[in-house]
């Protein structure tokens, strides 16, 4: 079991000291299709709970990714933006869209782990 | 009615499939104080050869470009269109065909919008171009929303020789847009300098050229003074045929070059359908208005092309689309796309070169006339005169002599005093010298 | 597919591009010589080639008519595509538009001398505001959502004079994207409202969202869903009470033209797209037109500029003197050409015909409904207006989706209908025939699709899957097109600079 934590708009979060990751979960990834491009936030900006973070595109859609906590910008996945394929290929590895240092760990407390993301999702059908 | 291929027969027998007893039946959801039961008070259906007696009668009575000798120009000019354009653009799996939505039945609209994407940029000197707005003025208007997207910025410079009708197309979007407008008043006696009206909330600098007066302006220093201060440079050109002379707004610095195409391919139509053309270096590709049309293969590895980066658009991003245009001017683009390839690179060249010509024959014979003079410097199928009375009149009594002048720019602009006695005049490649000789002699009639 | 040698197929033929054919003195034009003149461009001519291609006149003809025969079109065939009005495009129009009294009148042309386009605009103008029940009209608008755009901007200036500064516009569900577009576009915050399970909006969910700050309602009628909204009384009188104005989307005007008029419904203003309702030619996207008709309330905010009769002649206001309108949204007057293709065919039908149009229309949509509802889900029972909606419920476990459909639609030789659109109902299939198409016709189409679901239920869903397989071109992959963009065509050498 790995320590993601999950939002209800389907992104996870990986904590390493007050530095999270942040992507979308592999639902997110199945029901977008084909990721043709990514928009990041610049390094340095301020994200906000449950707020636009980046953008993910397929081909007929767009989508907000909503930072599931608050926190500054460290770092944005490059790579990306000239191969937004891996979003669907490793959600949850190299597919990664942000890393934040958080401003407020308690904001944490809300999201769901694993089991609970999975039996989220299976409520949804 | 000659357009309804039902008979009675066909609608009894088809409400008979639905099981509903007469046609209003399928009007229930409308309410009932609501639903009309006789038709409205209008004329009654009429065959073809009555409708082309009644619009020929108003076509008739108006003088045009086609029966009186012509210099009108400001935003729209008079120029031949070969034949072969109108023909091909009458083929209905052209005319009658949607938005191509279906690429693998809509290859023609794509490869043909793929040409035309591609001319434009070549044309205006950049590095893309979309599938087209809906005229000069409005694709103006877009340029300076672009410009506040990708500067985040929300305050546009216009210069005083926009066209005024693109001027006020963007005052209206700043109104209701919610950003800040700094417009030069139009200075007719010199080309005034814009870069001291750029402050650290400028988006962009809009300016034409040639400008509403026919003046060229070179563009390299106010690019620069633009970048300098982190904001864009918007291009505007009314008369397209002068990019074949004139070195285009991209190498001169600009980030976009909106153009209104209608000198190529389309008709003066008093004033519309026109196309507007919209182009942009590659890294702004994502905050352009309108739709793409991009390359693709298909799954045999065949060549073909698709609309592409459409989650800009209307119908997937909705309010946070980069525009609200959806219908564009996809016909006026073909005909601009075909005039463009029967001209190819030397009729292009050759035809800006002629239009140029008969601009400078025009306004040396125009110049020798006691109390007129010509204002520019510089200029390319049109420049501006300085009358010895308000233009207004003199193009009103040139009217009555049956010759269409050109345009007084009070008409443009009634509340600049400084340009009562100012009236532009265009020559084309359809300049004959004995029109020319009948507005000279004209002219020099109503001044005397 | 069987392979050739020259890789055209039959009629299909191979085409490259332009610029792929290009030779060095070639050309499609025969002009005069230049006197050589010195130019007066003040040292900016142009320095280097602009990279156009040189071609004849019969290679271009050529190459335009190979790229038409790759295009499915009205002409063709029955071409259904919900919410665009694909109808039969009349050549009196064209021949009318190009009468050189009108494609030779220049746009500034003193007033004096072209009395004859004023007078057609204000005779087009007169038929829609009698068709529409409303006492002004604006006719400039581009298209449709430039029509949404004028209409929005007057009812923004009507609020201004009356020192109301309302943010919010509230949209269904199911509107076409140009409305919360346009929105946006005019600064106003979008709410949307939910539609109730009668594929019609939730008045419950109207009222509950009325405030004092609410601009307007956008509201598509007949709605996306080929609905017409029955309650729309209530709905502007809950408008109306409130100090908000009606905006009606006539993009669906073809199914009640000349039997029920919008001022008759508390519609405030609404654009009608030309180019669907009156049979502009749609020319592979645009050109259209989208005058917006206003109330008496909104009329005095009306964008500029504007024909009025005036003593025995017309006159064109180009600028207010009142202050009251709102301003101008393009160069010169409105799309000219499509009001005289328009105003044909108005006049061809006559207040007489306008009505069977409507009639025919609707009819047409509810047979198709009829026959197809046993086999495709209906989300919304009928009657329909002039285009009816199904869902890919009936698709259910066949591996079978709407874009599968469509495309096997292809292979039958039909244009697919309006797919995944609205978005209130899942897998959308949005059917429009329009009034021009024959029973015959109507009935082939009809026994393709019941055709199409028999084989997706009999597990034909690997066929679905590669189709198209007689088009011109297969599937294409819009996916690595939108990774890697290719917008223009660039010669081989830059091409490998950019590598
Ligand atoms: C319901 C509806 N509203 C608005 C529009 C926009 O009209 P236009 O494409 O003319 O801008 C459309 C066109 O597809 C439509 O179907």
């Amino acid at each position: 079991m790995s320590d993601r934590l999950y939002s209800k708009d389907h992104e996870w979060i990986e904590m390493d000291g007050d530095i999270g990751t942040i992507g979308v979960s592999d639902h997110a990834q199945e029901q977008l299709g084909d990721v043709v491009f990514v928009e990041l936030p610049e390094i340095g900006r301020a994200v906000v709970q449950n707020e636009e973070a980046a953008v993910v595109e397929s081909v007929k859609a767009a989508s907000e990714v909503y930072s599931p906590v608050s926190g500054e910008v460290v770092e944005v996945n490059e790579t990306l933006t000239d191969d937004p394929a891996q979003v669907n290929a490793d959600p949850h590895g190299e597919g990664w869209f942000i890393r934040i240092r958080v401003d407020d760990m308690s904001q944490l407390d809300g999201l769901m782990d694993e089991e609970a993301y999975q039996e989220f999702l299976a409520e949804l059908d | 009615m000659r357009y309804l291929p039902h008979t009675d027969a066909d609608r009894q027998a088809m409400l008979g499939v639905i099981g509903a007893k007469s046609i209003d039946d399928l009007y229930v959801d409308v309410p009932r104080s609501a639903l009309l039961d006789a038709p409205v008070d209008l004329p009654h259906h009429q065959g073809e050869l009555a409708v082309e007696r009644a619009l020929s009668a108003m076509a008739d009575k108006n003088l045009s470009g086609a029966n009186a000798p012509f210099f009108v120009g400001c935003g729209a000019y008079r120029h031949h269109v070969p034949a072969s354009v109108d023909a091909l653009i009458q083929r209905g799996e052209f005319l009658t065909s949607y938005t191509p939505y279906q690429p693998e039945v809509s290859q023609g609209t794509l490869q043909m919008l793929f040409e035309f994407q591609t001319m434009v940029a070549m044309l205006t000197g950049m590095d893309v171009a979309n599938a087209s707005m809906y005229d000069g003025a409005s694709g103006t208007a877009e340029a300076v929303l672009m410009a506040n997207r990708v500067t985040r910025r929300h305050r546009a410079v216009l210069s005083g020789g926009l066209h005024p009708h693109y001027r006020e197309t963007v005052e209206t979007y700043a109104r209701y847009g919610d950003f800040e407008i700094a417009s030069q008043t139009l200075d007719p006696d010199g080309v005034q300098d814009l870069a001291e009206l750029i402050d650290e909330n400028t988006s962009c600098v809009v300016v034409q050229t040639p400008d509403v007066m026919g003046r060229l302006r070179d563009l390299t220093a106010l690019a620069e003074a633009c970048h300098a201060a982190g904001a864009l440079l918007v291009a505007v050109v009314t008369e397209v045929v002068s990019l074949g002379l004139v070195t285009p707004p991209g190498e001169m610095g600009a980030d976009i070059v909106v153009c209104e195409g209608q000198s190529l391919g389309n008709p003066m139509g008093f004033g519309g359908p026109y196309v507007g053309l919209f182009a942009t270096r590659d890294k702004y590709v994502r905050q352009m208005p309108g739709r793409l049309v991009g390359e693709a293969h298909d799954s045999e590895d065949r060549r073909g092309w698709v609309l592409t980066l459409s989650t800009r658009e209307q119908h997937i991003r909705r309010e946070k689309a980069t525009s609200n245009i959806c219908t564009n001017s996809g016909l006026c683009a073909l005909a601009f796309t075909i005039h463009l390839s029967l001209l190819g690179e030397a009729g292009f060249t050759g035809l800006a070169g002629l239009n140029h010509e008969a601009a400078q024959r025009a306004a040396e014979r125009l110049a020798a006339i006691d109390g007129v003079a010509v204002l520019n410097e510089t200029y390319f199928n049109e420049f501006t005169l300085r009358l010895p009375r308000p233009a207004e009149e003199v193009v009103d009594a040139l009217a009555e002599r049956g010759v269409l002048g050109g345009v007084p720019l009070s008409r443009l602009a009634p509340d600049n005093p400084a340009l009562s006695d100012l009236m532009v005049v265009a020559a084309t490649e359809m300049t004959t010298d004995e029109e020319l000789d009948v507005l000279a002699g004209a002219l020099q009639e109503v001044l005397s | 597919m069987t392979a050739t040698s020259s890789g055209h197929r039959g009629l299909v033929m191979e085409e490259p591009l332009l610029f792929e054919q290009d030779a060095d003195g070639r050309t499609g034009v025969d002009l005069p010589e230049a006197e050589g003149r010195k130019p007066k461009l003040g040292g900016l001519e142009r320095k280097g080639r602009i990279g156009l291609p040189g071609l004849s006149e019969p290679q271009i003809v050529r190459h335009f008519t190979r790229l038409s025969q790759k295009n499915y079109a009205i002409d063709s065939g029955l071409y259904p595509l919900g919410s665009c009005t694909m109808k039969h495009n009349p050549r009196l129009n064209e021949k009318m538009v190009r009468l050189p009294g009108f494609a030779m009148a220049h746009p500034l042309q003193p007033q004096q001398t072209v009395q004859g386009c004023l007078e057609l605009i204000s005779t087009l103008a007169h038929w829609i505001t009698t068709l529409t029940g409303m006492p002004g009209v604006a006719m400039s608008p581009a298209a449709g959502a430039h029509g949404e755009l004028a209409g929005l901007m007057t009812i923004r200036a009507a609020l201004t004079a009356r020192g109301d500064a309302r943010k919010t516009v509230l949209v269904p569900e199911s509107a076409h994207g140009t409305n919360p577009a346009t929105a946006a576009l005019c600064d106003y915050k979008v709410e949307s409202i939910p539609a109730n399970e009668r594929g019609r909006i939730d008045v419950d969910a109207l009222k509950a969202a009325m405030s004092e700050d609410v601009a307007a309602l956008m509201l598509t009628n007949p709605n996306t869903c080929g609905l017409f909204e029955n309650e729309i009384l209530e709905v502007a009188d809950v408008l109306h009470d409130a100090g908000a104005f009606f905006y009606g989307d006539g993009a669906n005007f073809n199914a009640i033209v000349g039997r029920v008029r919008p001022g008759d419904l508390g519609i405030d203003a609404m654009h009608l797209n030309l180019h669907k309702t009156f049979s502009t030619p749609h020319g592979g996207g645009g050109p259209g037109s989208g005058p917006v008709v206003l109330s008496e309330p909104l009329v005095p905010y009306a964008p500029l500029p504007y024909v009025v009769a005036d003593g025995d002649g017309f006159r064109m206001v180009e600028h207010d003197d009142s202050g009251n309108s709102f301003g101008r949204l393009r160069s010169f007057h409105g799309q000219m050409g499509m009001f005289v293709r328009a105003l044909a065919y108005m006049m061809s039908h006559g207040a007489d015909g306008l009505r069977m149009v409507a009639e025919d229309a609707v009819l047409n949509a509810n047979y198709v409904m009829a026959r197809l509802k046993d086999a495709y889900n209906v989300p919304f029972p009928g009657p329909c207006m002039h285009e009816c909606l199904f869902d890919d419920h009936s698709l259910k476990d066949t591996g079978v989706t709407t874009l599968d459909i469509a495309k096997g639609m292809i292979d039958e030789g039909f244009h697919p209908m309006t797919m995944y659109f609205p978005l209130v109902v899942h897998g959308a299939m949005l059917i429009e025939p329009t009034e021009t198409e024959s029973r015959e016709s109507v009935d082939q189409f009809c026994d393709t699709m019941l055709h199409l679901m028999e084989r997706a239920k009999a597990g034909d869903a690997d066929w679905f899957h590669e189709a198209p397989h007689l088009a011109p071109w297969r599937r294409l992959d819009e996916t690595a097109a939108a990774r890697r963009p290719v917008l223009t065509w660039k010669p081989e050498e830059e091409k490998g600079e950019a590598a």
